[in-house]
């Protein structure tokens, strides 16, 4: 074929590839409109700012792995939501498939019912909400029926059923450790700094992996942007651990203390921040390095233009609707573990709206095709910084729907922008 | 030239509900050849080569690939037969980069599913240099933020990268200025120099009448004629598109001298 011709002379001169520096680069992206992560993160520096000077007690080592543990739930959803938002669908029925994934995990342990061990009851309960994840997907993939309508039908059924089932009890308390746990255990400081590590170890070679068959390839590597990152994440790793472990939660106190001392005891790095991370880093590979991840992006792109190559797009569809289910089912299990308890709010409140509102300030496009799964974990720590702020500053519920709304449509303004910038840049 | 056709097609017929979109088409192209398929809008061209490529079932027909009886049955099936589309809206996902789009539904993956980004990347960037598209500045760059003319250099290069045997352009210059519509026709023409089959619709005729080896005109859904470029007048052609009689009586086997 090297004696083909054809060439498109319709833009500038060529420019060999990789003349372009990293400053360059990351210009030409915030000009095409490529934002990134950068608005959430400067958001949260303004957040942070804000509330370490108005509310006493929340810049805090304490107060910081409180933030994890508020958003550890809402961020499980989110990621699932990123997922149906990439190939531009709507899942409305997420806040209350993840208050069915409790309520069946919360059943199954029940010392006076079926008693099984915690592990069975988790795995069961996720296999219940990906059913019901697969189903709906159906209805909207073969079917043909709006996603939107499917999943609001969701909503109300799955509602409808937790209603039922609670109708009696009211409430039911978890006693199993292995459900619990995914929101109360935290390592020791010692385990916690070789997570640290670890992360950091983990990391360095996943990127040395990819330079070694770059290079293998014949491609050019620059290695600046990777060593930032290394270090970017080196940092990340071993403060979230130092904060965590410098954080104590209130505890009786040993006989003989005088009254006047309050007697504390040390925290680690919670459980639940580890499992964000297993999960940040599953569905990231999942969506980035796999082949279905590349196709829900491609159905969320241009979807005809993805059958026309082949891809089994009904399939994608069904899949994806699986995953929220799924991701719903560990934010609820996560959630009810916080409580240690199901009871008939189970899945309500602002759960849904936060989920997708977490995905969305973090990013990810409403049309479909654009956004990441980091995303999530960005826009659930602004809500969740945004909600801890405000009560400790002492304000209302009411201040806290105000300000989480504003910054919502904020985010999706950035992101209609952004999107007519990139249409604008295109031709 | 090979005088056997590499695929051909006999008594196609396809509804939509009540619309009798074609019937009893019957074409051929051969390796090595441009075989140029006119006709006014609503002829039914392409639907013909959405039959072809998989895109609609057909209600009845034969298809003859390579001297072999096959059925169509979804784009794989093409795709597994050797036959490359470009679709006149190109078919490219915006929001993914050159690479992504020129692998869309074949991506190369290891064992552990993983894609092998840097084998594809490599493989794009060579793909592209033979076909001296040397304008896009990087491979990695969104298809969004590309022009009409290197969104069609990628679309084109996308169904040549992949050893086909037969090659369908569905209006491959109707965006593009006088420059670069020249220099598609020119890779047109060495497609089929280099052995491959390509079909080429276009309205126009000035295009046709430079590169086509054969021109098949339909009407209404049918055929009217299969003709030489070189024994006919393009006067014939817009004749045959506006006014021809379809001729049912076998109208490749017998219209071909």
């Amino acid at each position: 074929m090297s004696t083909l011709e054809v060439a498109a002379s319709d833009l500038g001169s060529p420019d060999p590839e990789g003349r372009e520096g990293i400053w360059q680069r990351a210009i030409g992206n915030l000009k095409s409109g490529n934002l990134g992560v950068l608005p959430v993160v400067i958001g949260e520096i303004i957040i942070i700012g804000f509330f370490s000077f108005t509310a006493t007690n929340f810049f805090t080592a304490s107060n910081f792995v409180n933030v994890i543990l508020q958003m550890a739930g809402v961020t499980m959803i989110a990621f699932g939501v990123v997922f149906v938002l990439l190939i531009a669908e709507i899942d409305l029925s997420i806040g209350f498939l993840s208050g069915i994934a409790a309520l069946t995990a919360a059943q199954l342990q029940l010392p006076d019912g079926y008693n099984l061990p915690g592990w069975l009851c988790i795995l069961i309960a996720l296999g219940v909400v990906a059913i019901i994840g697969a189903a709906q997907g159906t209805f909207v993939a073969k079917v043909g029926v709006p996603a939107f309508v499917v999943t609001l039908a969701g909503l109300l059924i799955w509602q409808g059923v937790i209603l039922k089932v609670l109708q009696v009890r009211g409430v039911i308390i978890i006693e199993e450790d292995w459900i619990n746990k995914t929101a109360t255990y935290y390592f020791s400081a010692t385990v916690s700094w070789i997570i640290a590590a670890a992360v950091t170890g983990f990391y360095l070679l996943v990127a040395l992996s990819g330079v070694v068959s770059k290079k293998r390839a014949g491609l050019r590597v620059s290695p600046l942007p990777l060593i930032l990152k290394v270090v970017g994440v080196a940092i990340l790793a071993f403060g979230v651990v130092g904060i965590c472990t410098h954080a104590t939660k209130p505890a009786a106190c040993p006989e003989g203390t005088p009254l006047t001392v309050n007697c504390t005891q040390p925290l680690g790095l919670p459980l639940a921040a580890v499992l964000m991370l297993v999960f940040l880093v599953g569905l990231t590979f999942l969506a980035k390095r796999t082949t279905f991840g590349r196709h829900v992006y491609a159905v969320g792109g241009n979807a005809e233009a993805a059958r026309r190559a082949g891809i089994n797009v009904a399939r994608v569809r069904i899949l994806v609707f699986m995953i929220s289910g799924i991701m719903a089912g560990v934010g609820g299990i996560v959630l009810a573990a916080r409580l240690q308890s199901v009871n008939l709010n189970v899945g309500g409140g602002t759960l849904l709206l936060d989920s997708i509102s977490a995905a969305v300030i973090g990013g990810v496009s409403l049309f479909g095709g654009r956004g990441e799964v980091r995303g999530a974990l960005l826009g659930s720590l602004i809500i969740a910084t945004i909600a801890n702020g405000l009560n400790i500053g002492g304000y209302s519920t009411g201040t806290i729907y105000v300000v989480t709304g504003v910054i919502l449509l904020a985010a999706v303004t950035l992101d209609s922008v952004v999107r007519r910038l990139q249409d604008r840049s295109g031709r | 030239m090979s005088d056997t056709p590499l695929l051909e097609i006999r008594d196609l017929t396809k509804t939509f509900g009540s619309v009798q979109a074609l019937t009893d088409v019957d074409f051929e192209v051969r390796s090595g050849e441009v075989m140029a398929l006119v006709g006014d809008n609503g002829a039914g061209k392409s639907t013909l080569i959405k039959c072809i490529a998989g895109i609609h079932g057909y209600d009845s027909g034969e298809i003859i690939f390579d001297g072999k009886p096959v059925t169509i049955n979804g784009p794989k099936d093409a795709v597994n037969l050797g036959i490359e589309v470009v679709y006149q809206d190109l078919a490219l996902c915006d929001n993914l980069d050159v690479v992504q789009n020129m692998y869309l539904g074949r991506e190369e993956r290891d064992i552990f599913f993983r894609l092998k980004e840097p084998a594809m990347e490599q493989r794009t960037s060579e793909t592209l240099k033979g076909l001296r598209v040397t304008t896009i500045q990087s491979i990695r760059q969104a298809v969004a933020t590309l022009s009409g003319g290197q969104r069609q250099s990628v679309a084109v290069a996308r169904a040549v990268m992949w050893n086909s045997k037969l090659v369908i352009l569905d209006e491959p210059t109707a965006a593009l200025g006088v420059a670069q519509t020249e220099q598609v026709l020119e890779l047109v023409r060495r497609l089929a120099e280099q052995g491959l089959a390509v079909v080429l619709i276009s309205h126009n005729l000035h295009d046709i009448f430079e590169t086509a080896t054969r021109i098949t005109v339909l009407r209404l859904g049918r055929n009217v004629g299969v003709w030489e470029r070189a024994a006919c007048t393009q006067q014939e052609i817009v004749h045959a598109i506006t006014a021809g009689v379809p001729t049912k009586v076998s109208g490749v086997a017998e219209v071909v001298v």
